[in-house]
């Protein structure tokens, strides 16, 4: 035994034999699917989410500093590296807040079945979509109209 | 057939079964990320309609949105709920993918001191828009 959680990986079955836990196979052995997929992306959004998060503490920060500095942060968030990144943000959120709705209702137990769990997978994804490029729309909309 | 392996664990069962696991607790840490994602559905819906309100906006009517008290208490519940969902979940990420111990600890400890700091940070923030 070279490893000492070898010693731990251990169990007994009904009839008192000492048998191996089984082990994941690693990620390299699964072949893509639309369920892997989506629970990858459900923690890339959030780790994308966190970031982003910095530049809504920047705003808050900017508009308590007084009209120049958010003059500055409007700026920023104008410019295409700002748009950029809130359309990230937007995308990932809508991701996460559907899919986490997904998630919730995973707990409660409903939803495990393999047709409903690919049901709701492409429901994220189409209401990611759906919302996000409604949210934009009416954010440009409202903002030429400034 | 079952591979057949002698192991003498000087460890009891129980012991063993104790503490297994990458978060080596029990339920709370999951059990919050949950409540506050329950918390934060409506939350987000409500924060996505106010920034819509603010596309664009001068100065004025930033303090003026923070000013209004419902606005207040929300964009501070948002921001409390928001920085511990986010340090619960990047915590889960660390300790699926980093092995050492030390920067296991040292990734949650600075991921928890981070969220702590600007948490206030925005807090403090939203405050002195709404109260100056």
């Amino acid at each position: 035994m070279k490893d000492v959680r070898s010693a731990l990986m251990v169990a007994h079955t009904s009839d008192g034999r000492t048998v191996r836990r089984p082990l994941s196979p690693h990620l390299q052995v699964y072949t893509p699917q639309m369920t892997s997929i989506l629970s990858i992306m459900n923690r890339v959004t959030g780790i994308a989410i966190s970031a982003g998060t910095a530049l809504l503490v920047w705003w808050l920060v900017a508009a308590a500093s007084g009209p120049s500095a958010y003059a500055t942060v409007q700026w920023f968030i104008g410019s295409p590296v700002g748009l950029f990144v809130l359309f990230g943000w937007t995308a990932s959120l809508f991701f996460h807040f559907y899919n986490g709705i997904r998630h919730l209702a995973w707990d409660a137990g409903w939803g495990y079945e393999l047709p409903k769990a690919y049901a709701t997978g492409w429901i994220v994804v189409g209401a990611t979509g759906v919302t996000t490029v409604l949210v934009w729309a009416v954010g440009v909309f409202l903002a030429r109209g400034v | 057939m079952q591979e057949q392996i002698n192991i003498n664990v000087r460890r009891s069962l129980l012991g063993r079964a104790r503490g297994v696991g990458a978060a080596h607790s029990g339920v709370g840490h999951w059990r919050a990320e949950r409540v506050t994602s329950i918390a934060l559905v409506p939350l987000t819906l409500w924060f996505i309609f106010a920034m819509l309100q603010l596309v664009g906006a001068p100065h004025e009517a930033v303090v003026n949105w923070a000013g209004n008290p419902i606005n207040t208490v929300l964009m501070l519940t948002l921001i409390v709920i928001t920085f511990h969902h986010m340090q619960l979940g990047l915590q889960v990420v660390y300790e699926d993918y980093i092995p050492q111990k030390w920067a296991l600890t040292l990734a949650t400890l600075g991921t928890q001191g981070l969220c702590l700091l600007l948490g206030l940070l925005s807090s403090v923030a939203v405050l002195k828009l709404a109260l100056s």
